[in-house]
Formats: C-alpha cells, structure tokens, sequence
C-alpha cells in the first residue's frame, strides 16, 4: 500500500496542470486520425527536460492514456480509428453514430475506457513491486537474455514477417553500439562527425515514429481529406452509466482481456480490442447485432484499448522490457532522467515512481471526465486538414530533435532515420522491434560485457550464459515466442495460398 | 510490389549487414567489438536470408512505393530535405520553419491556388504557429536555436 504515501503528489498545482494538459491535448491528440499515440508521446518528451523527472512521467503516461481513449471519438464519428488500438471501436460504434447515436457511443466508449482503465492502473500498482523485488534475483547474463527476449517478443509479435522483425531489432540493436564503446572508448561505426556521441535516443525515437507518418501523409497527395463528421445529439450521462453497469459481460470480458494482453510483451491495443470485440459477440446472446451498432461492441473494445494501458508498463517498470511501443517510448523518457527501471526505480525513486503510477490512476478519471465533455470539440480538432498536420508534425519534430541536446546533428540522425524507416516499413520491416533494439541495446551490452569478465574468472561463458534455470527458463521464452510467430506465419501462408488458389 | 523493388530493399539492408560484420571482425580492440560481432552475425544471416528470397520473388510482405506515391511525396520530401540539411542552419531556425511550413502547406492544400483567399488563411496559418513555436521553444523551453541571417 506504499501508493497511498505518495498520492499527494500528483495534486500538486504544477502536476495537476501537467495531468490536465497531457489529458486534454492526449484526447485531441488521439482524435486525429494519423497521430499514433506512441508518435505524441515521443513528440512530448522534449517538453519534458526541464522538469522533474516525476513530473515529465505524469505528463507522457497522462498522455498515453488519453490519446488511446481520444481515439475512439474519430473512430465513432468519422469511421477513422484514430489510433490502431480504436479499430475495433469502429465495428460498432460508427453505426451507432450513423443511426444518431453518436452521444451514447462516445458517452460508453469513455466511461468503459475509464472501467478498464482503472482496473489496468491497479494491476499495475499491486503487481509491479512484487516483479520489481523478483527482479533483484537478476544477474548480468539474466539481464542479457531479458534484453533480448524483449527485443524477439516484440519482433516476432509486432510484424508481419518474423525475419523482418527480428532483422528490425538487428538493426536496432546495431544502431545501439554506434559511438564510443564504454569500456575500451573506442570509436564504433562512427562514419559521419554527427554520430560521435552515439545516436540519441529520443531524436531517434520522433524521427522513427514521426517522420515516416510525415511522408505517408505527403504520399497521399493533395485530395480533399476533409472526413465528414456526423452531428452529434444530446444524451444523459446518468443513462450512458447505467446502460453501462446493465452490459457487465461485455465490460468485464473487454476489461479482463485488455488487462490479460497488456502483460504480454509486444501484443499491442489493437489486438486487445479486436480480441475482446470476437470474444463478447461470441459470448453474447445477440451475436448478429455485432457490427450493427451493438453498443456491446463498443464497450468491449474501448475497455480492452484501455485497461491494456496499465499492465503494458509492469514489464517495463519491473524488468525494463516495454509492453508495447509506446512504452518502450517512455523507457526512453525514464532513461532521459537517469532513471532506470526495476527494483532501482522502487528502491531509490519510489516518489517518481509512485507519482507516475498513481497520476495514470487519476488519470483515468480525469479522461472519462473530459471526454464526455470535449469529445464534440476533440472530433472537430480531427478534422484539421492533412496540409496542416504535415506541416506541424514536421516542424514539431525538427525542433523536437534539435532541443533535446541543441544540436543539428540529432536532426539529421532523426532525419535520416525517419527517412529510412519510412521506406523500410514499405519493405515490410517495423519500427516497434527497432526501436526496442535502440533502448535495449546498451542494457544488453552493457550486462553481455560483465557476465563475459564473469565468466572469463570462473567456468566460461558458455556454462555462465547457457545453464543455471532462469537463463534457460528466458532461452527457452526466446526460442517459442520466435517459433511459435514462426508457425502462425506459415500457417497464415498456407491459408492464404489456399484462398489464392481458389480464388 | 514489383520483385525489383524488393531485391533492392533487401539488397541494401544485406550491403549493410555485410558492412557491420566486416567493420565488427576486423577494427581492432577486438574486445570493443565482442558486442557488435555478436550482433552483426545474427544481422548478416537474416539479411541475407531475406535478400535470398527477394531474390528468388518469395518475398510477399511489404507493399513498396508505387509511382503515384513516389509523385506525391517528392516534393514534400525535397521541401523537408532542404528545411533541415540547409535552411534551418543557414537562413535561422524559424525563418526557415515558416518558409517551410508555407511551402508544404500551399502544396498539400486541396483549396485551388486560383482562391486568392486561400493564401491568406496559409499565411495566418503560418504566422499563427510560427509564433506559438516561438513562445513554446523559445520563451518557456529557453532553447537557443541557431539565427544566423534571420531568426
């Protein structure tokens, strides 16, 4: 119960600003379609240097809460999920919107949101200190292999071709190493005067989430993008909450699965609220009102999206393995503050740590809150024309990349990772297993080096990396979440070729 | 995607490969390298399996840059290119993030540019973010941006 020590914290004036700021620019954020809630963290983050590194987290976890939530308000209104994790979202709640429901959809999708929110946030406050004191039982070559099975799990889940995504986290994992080596100083891959300090996390961070959206939205040329929004009626909050207390099977089944799926490394929100969407219809009496605007539907998906925010930060705050890329985002922004995560985040920050957790849990109130209230003005902020998006996302990102260390090389590193990463995603590569290898990459490094001089004084590093249970345990986890993606592509092949065949 | 498209993709993330395996066996402290060696040969190994497939037309996954896409985005692309590696140090960080900021948006604007109006709502625009970038980066953030001829 240490949470409660630190519950004042988050009521402070600066905090409560930064909680308010990040809740309603997050639903904004969220609304519009083409602004993934991991690009608005990781463009947030530069805005965070100047404060307390507490305070910074309140500011990003406010902020990722409340973009996956806002994006539900472009998938109900405009049929736009305005992040991945809202596509479910879209089955029914835009025909709901379309038969002149679009308040009851909105007024449900944001108080399941919160439902599932809250019980993801306490998920995450009763389990994590247990896993961060577990952590302790970790040594350098467990450490190792954590790093690599965060790297593999989200390869092998967040991609289309396993190869590719573990070649993503390859080239991650490469990118990592550019600079001085640590120990010896020597010089590494450094092939321009720009990457002499190595590349910088967070100009790498927006340049691979912000750029390739930037070209995405210019290859989309100048057609008229102007998405329709359907006209929202009036309808009473008290009868939203009370339909929603009446639909409990499709909140608990959203909430539970979201909850479930978040603490799977790399499974994402949009799994979660697809996953959630199938089993309720599938569970439910009224099965074929699914995807006629069956307010189920809705529920199901948004406390799914939502409750999946909370466990997807255990792996990250216990073993500094991201759930999800947007988590892997504020590894980046913990990293930033010199903080890192596990039981040393616990021990010696538990203020930081505590204020974060326990300011996502206020958060999630403070988001239904301001959701029922500007979700009519966050729809109207969605339809800001792609002319105009483009233009702030670009410039947003070079100062971004600039203010981080004021200087021009961390530009023209983050310009030219977008670049290339934008091409590489039209190749079918990732940037989720990517990133993950940049944040990684020293963690691993830095414990392959010391369990190396390990084992060097005693048995090897064969016997030091290979044997003992929990290094086989993480070996074994790395190998079936590779072959197991393995499988499920094959599979997917198979089934295909078949339908290819008979088509 | 056409199968060329693909060979190249692949064939430049396999030359890169080939160049972080040759750069991490042969620099020397070799102990400065054990990390990237270890990296590099995993790297190579899929590169090339990937390459390989290319190759033989069995990659499927990836829908490339069709003609229309590439049209699109060239002029956005030359505009950013130029905003970061020339104008943002030469002609001062918001002099070129407001020249920039016009450009893309006369370009990507769906509004005919025969609607005299419509150059007026970029420019305001414009002004209008310029001046927010300002005071947010400026003046709250105190970040000092290169100015050189202009601001």
């Amino acid at each position: 119960m240490e949470f409660i020590y630190y519950f004042g914290d988050v009521f402070t004036p600066l905090s409560l600003m930064l909680l308010l700021g990040g809740t309603i620019g997050g639903l904004i954020l969220g609304a519009t379609p083409g602004l993934s809630p991991t690009m608005a963290v990781a463009l947030l983050i530069p805005f965070t240097f100047q404060l307390e590194a507490a305070q910074g987290l309140i500011l990003l976890g406010a902020a990722y809460t409340s973009t996956v939530a806002g994006g539900a308000v472009s998938a109900i209104l405009l049929k736009i999920p305005g992040a991945p994790a809202n596509i479910a979202t879209t089955l029914d709640g835009h025909t709901m919107a379309k038969n002149g429901e679009g308040a009851r959809a909105l007024q449900l999708s944001f108080l399941a949101s919160a439902v599932g929110g809250i019980f993801g946030v306490l998920l995450l406050i009763f389990l994590t200190p247990v896993l961060a004191k577990w952590a302790l039982a970790f040594g350098p070559s467990h450490l190792f292999w954590l790093a690599i099975l965060g790297v593999t799990v989200i390869s092998t889940l967040d991609s289309a071709s396993v190869v590719k995504g573990l070649l993503s986290g390859c080239i991650g994992l490469w990118l990592a190493t550019i600079g001085f080596d640590d120990i010896m100083g020597a010089q590494r891959f450094i092939f321009h005067p720009a990457l002499g300090g190595g590349i910088n996390i967070i100009a790498a961070l927006i340049g691979l989430f912000a750029i390739p959206q930037v070209l995405t939205m210019f290859a989309k040329g100048r057609g008229n993008d102007g998405a329709e929004v359907i006209e929202v009626q009036r309808h009473s909050i008290m009868a939203a909450i009370r339909e929603l207390f009446s639909r409990t099977r499709a909140l608990s089944i959203g909430t539970l699965i979201g909850s479930i799926i978040g603490l799977i490394p790399g499974v994402g929100g949009q799994i979660a609220g697809l996953v959630a969407y199938d089993q309720t219809k599938k569970f439910s009496p009224e099965k074929d009102k699914f995807g006629t605007g069956h307010p189920e539907g809705v529920i199901a998906a948004e406390a799914a999206n939502n409750a999946m925010v909370g466990p997807s930060l255990v792996p990250l705050l216990t073993l500094s393995i991201p759930g999800s890329p947007t988590a892997a985002v504020l590894l980046g922004g913990l990293l930033i503050h010199g903080i890192f995560p596990g039981s040393d985040l616990f021990d010696n920050h538990p203020d930081v740590a505590w204020t974060f957790i326990n300011s996502m849990l206020i958060g999630q109130v403070l988001m239904c809150i301001f959701g029922l209230y500007v979700a009519g003005l966050a729809a109207r902020v969605a339809q800001v024309p792609q002319s105009v998006m483009v233009a702030i996302v670009l410039a947003l990102s070079v100062f971004g990349a600039y203010s981080v260390q004021s200087s021009m090389g961390d530009v023209y590193v983050m310009a030219c990772l977008g670049i290339g990463m934008f091409f590489l995603e039209r190749f079918g590569f990732s940037a989720a297993p990517l990133v993950l290898g940049l944040i990684l990459g020293p963690i691993a490094e830095a414990n392959f080096i010391q369990g190396s001089m390990i084992a060097d004084a005693t048995d090897g590093k064969a016997a030091y990396f290979m044997t003992g249970g929990l290094n086989l345990f993480l070996i074994v986890v790395v190998i079936a979440s590779i072959a197991y993606s393995v499988w499920m592509e094959l599979r997917h092949s198979r089934y295909t070729t078949k339908e290819e065949a008979q088509a | 995607m056409n199968r060329s498209q693909h060979i190249f993709g692949s064939g430049l993330v396999f030359a890169v490969g080939l160049w972080v395996t040759w750069v991490s066996y042969t620099q020397q402290p070799a102990e400065a390298f054990l990390f990237p060696r270890l990296i590099a040969s995993v790297f190579v190994v899929l590169a090339g399996w990937t390459f390989g497939k290319a190759v033989m037309g069995l990659s499927k996954v990836g829908n490339g840059v069709s003609r229309t896409m590439f049209v699109n985005m060239l002029p956005g692309l030359f505009v950013t290119l130029v905003y970061i590696f020339w104008a943002a140090k030469s002609l001062g960080f918001y002099t070129a993030t407001a020249i920039a900021f016009f450009i893309l948006l006369s370009m990507y604007d769906p509004t005919p540019h025969s609607v005299a109006k419509s150059w007026i709502k970029r420019g305001i625009i414009t002004t209008i973010f310029v001046a927010i970038m300002y005071g947010l980066f400026a003046m709250l953030l105190n970040v000092y941006t290169p100015k050189e001829i202009l601001f």
